[in-house]
């Protein structure tokens, strides 16, 4: 049976993992690469860098960061954050990465999303929506950080996103992204049953319920969260082993290391 | 030295770097003399069946390929590199493959969520044997990491070595002489994907 994934989300600013609340406060973490390889070891799924700089030099940086990533660690990885164009996607993708995720560049212009399906196929083409619940209680996709109400009900735009191509998306519901008060049940349940591709869920994690309940109740394929596992508070190992004996199917890392 | 056939079908690293990391000599190959002086050879391969099989008949290497199989050179194919192996495909159309074994590569039913996107287990099939050849240590219901949307329809049940269940059992691993084909990413499939690496790798003589 299809495991259900436990995903760690670096942010990464100037080579360096960081971590903020709502987008702001932001503070200095680890070397991503290191991370990457403890989160690996610890029985991880999967990986999200997210490049949160601007300049170019930065850029650059990150690049490297992917590069030693695909090098080092055996799992899967998504690498979002500033990707706008085609050859955005083709740069970090012969950088090693394995999926691609676009968030306000396809609000804005959708089209990239089929192109980059057809180009480098939608396996490796993540849909990422920043909802929010706007003025009228509906949830809205917001742009910048979670700034602007783009206008665009965010189910509409999940399914829009996978007519164009998305292989998988993330939902990162704004008003829990890192309150640690659990994840936005009712709009992740919405998607993942309204979409007939993976559905990610993120922002809001705060203890292993929380996962336990956005897997299950939140029919969401796959959770994500950055602090609580930065920070310790959540041990990815005791987590899966939370979720096992609570009856989800999650992959256990093998115990045994005679032939590594 | 294992070759892993560079066609312009996607990025071809991350196996290269598994392979290395487990100590096996590797390059990527893009030339028939490549091909020849090598001792096994791995099909890689993203994307759509088309394009791949159309990106390989260009690249002027399937005749190499098709002669070094034949002479029992150890071949992997990953992913769609795998699907390719066989005789057909229906992904958007009809396209024939490389006919190295017997069955159809077909999409999987729209009730489930396509792709088969995560980790999901093996399964041991009637060519499984935990102490030689490509299941070497690997147990029962171990994960590995797999992304398609279309998977084989196998003629021949008795090569399957491992299959996995996504609605239907779907060959995970098949082995026919030195033909092996892996479904899923070994190269991203963390401790479990390395060791069918390197059982690969082992058979080298």
């Amino acid at each position: 049976m299809l495991a259900k994934r436990i995903i760690p989300c670096l942010d990464v600013r100037g080579g360096r993992v960081v971590k903020g609340q709502k987008f702001q406060n932001i503070v200095d973490v680890d070397d991503p690469v290191n991370l990457a390889k403890m989160y690996s070891e610890l029985g991880a799924d999967e990986l999200v860098f997210y490049d949160i700089t601007a300049s170019n030099e930065d850029r650059d940086i990150f690049i490297e960061v992917v590069e030693k990533t695909a090098e080092q660690v055996h799992i899967p990885f998504t690498v979002g954050g500033g990707i706008r164009t085609i050859e955005d996607f083709r740069k970090v993708l012969n950088a090693g990465a394995d999926k691609v995720s676009v968030n306000s560049a396809a609000v804005k212009n959708p089209q990239i999303i089929y192109e980059a399906a057809q180009k480098f196929g939608s396996q490796c083409v993540v849909l990422s929506i920043d909802a929010k619940r706007n003025e009228q209680g509906n949830w809205s996709v917001f742009l910048n950080g979670g700034r602007v109400d783009s206008g665009k009900d965010a189910l509409e735009w999940a399914l829009e996103g996978v007519r164009l191509g998305a292989g998988e998306i993330v939902l990162n519901a704004m008003d829990t992204d890192g309150m640690k008060t659990g994840f936005s049940l009712d709009i992740t349940k919405r998607i993942s049953e309204g979409v007939n591709v993976p559905v990610i869920a993120s922002g809001g994690a705060g203890e292993m319920q929380h996962f336990l309940d956005v897997l299950k109740e939140g029919s969401a394929d796959a959770a994500l969260a950055a602090s609580v596992f930065h920070y310790g508070e959540i041990n990815i190992m005791a987590l899966k082993e939370y979720l096992y004996e609570n009856g989800i199917e999650v992959r256990r890392i093998r115990n045994d290391s005679s032939n590594r | 030295m294992i070759s892993i056939i560079d066609y312009g079908a996607g990025n071809l690293k991350s196996v290269y770097h598994a392979l290395t990391k487990l100590g096996f000599q590797t390059q990527i190959a893009s030339t028939v003399d490549q091909i020849n002086n090598s001792d096994a050879l791995i099909l890689p391969g993203v994307g759509a069946f088309k394009d791949a099989m159309n990106h390989l008949n260009e690249s002027g290497l399937v005749d190499s390929i098709k002669k070094n199989v034949q002479f029992g050179k150890p071949i992997l194919g990953i992913c769609l590199g795998m699907q390719l192996f066989y005789e057909k495909s229906y992904e958007n159309g009809e396209w024939d493959g490389l006919g190295f074994l017997e069955g159809e590569v077909i999409r999987f039913n729209d009730n489930l969520k396509v792709p088969h996107m995560g980790w999901n287990n093996l399964i041991p099939g009637p060519n499984y044997n935990p102490d030689k050849g490509i299941g070497k240590q690997i147990g029962n219901a171990e994960y590995t990491y797999f992304v398609h949307s279309y998977y084989v329809a196998s003629k021949n049940k008795e090569e399957i070595v491992f299959f996995s269940d996504y609605g239907i059992k779907l060959p995970a691993v098949v082995q026919k002489n030195n033909i092996y084909g892996m479904q899923f990413h070994p190269e991203k499939s963390s401790e479990t994907g390395m060791t069918l690496l390197k059982n690969f790798g082992e058979l080298i003589s």
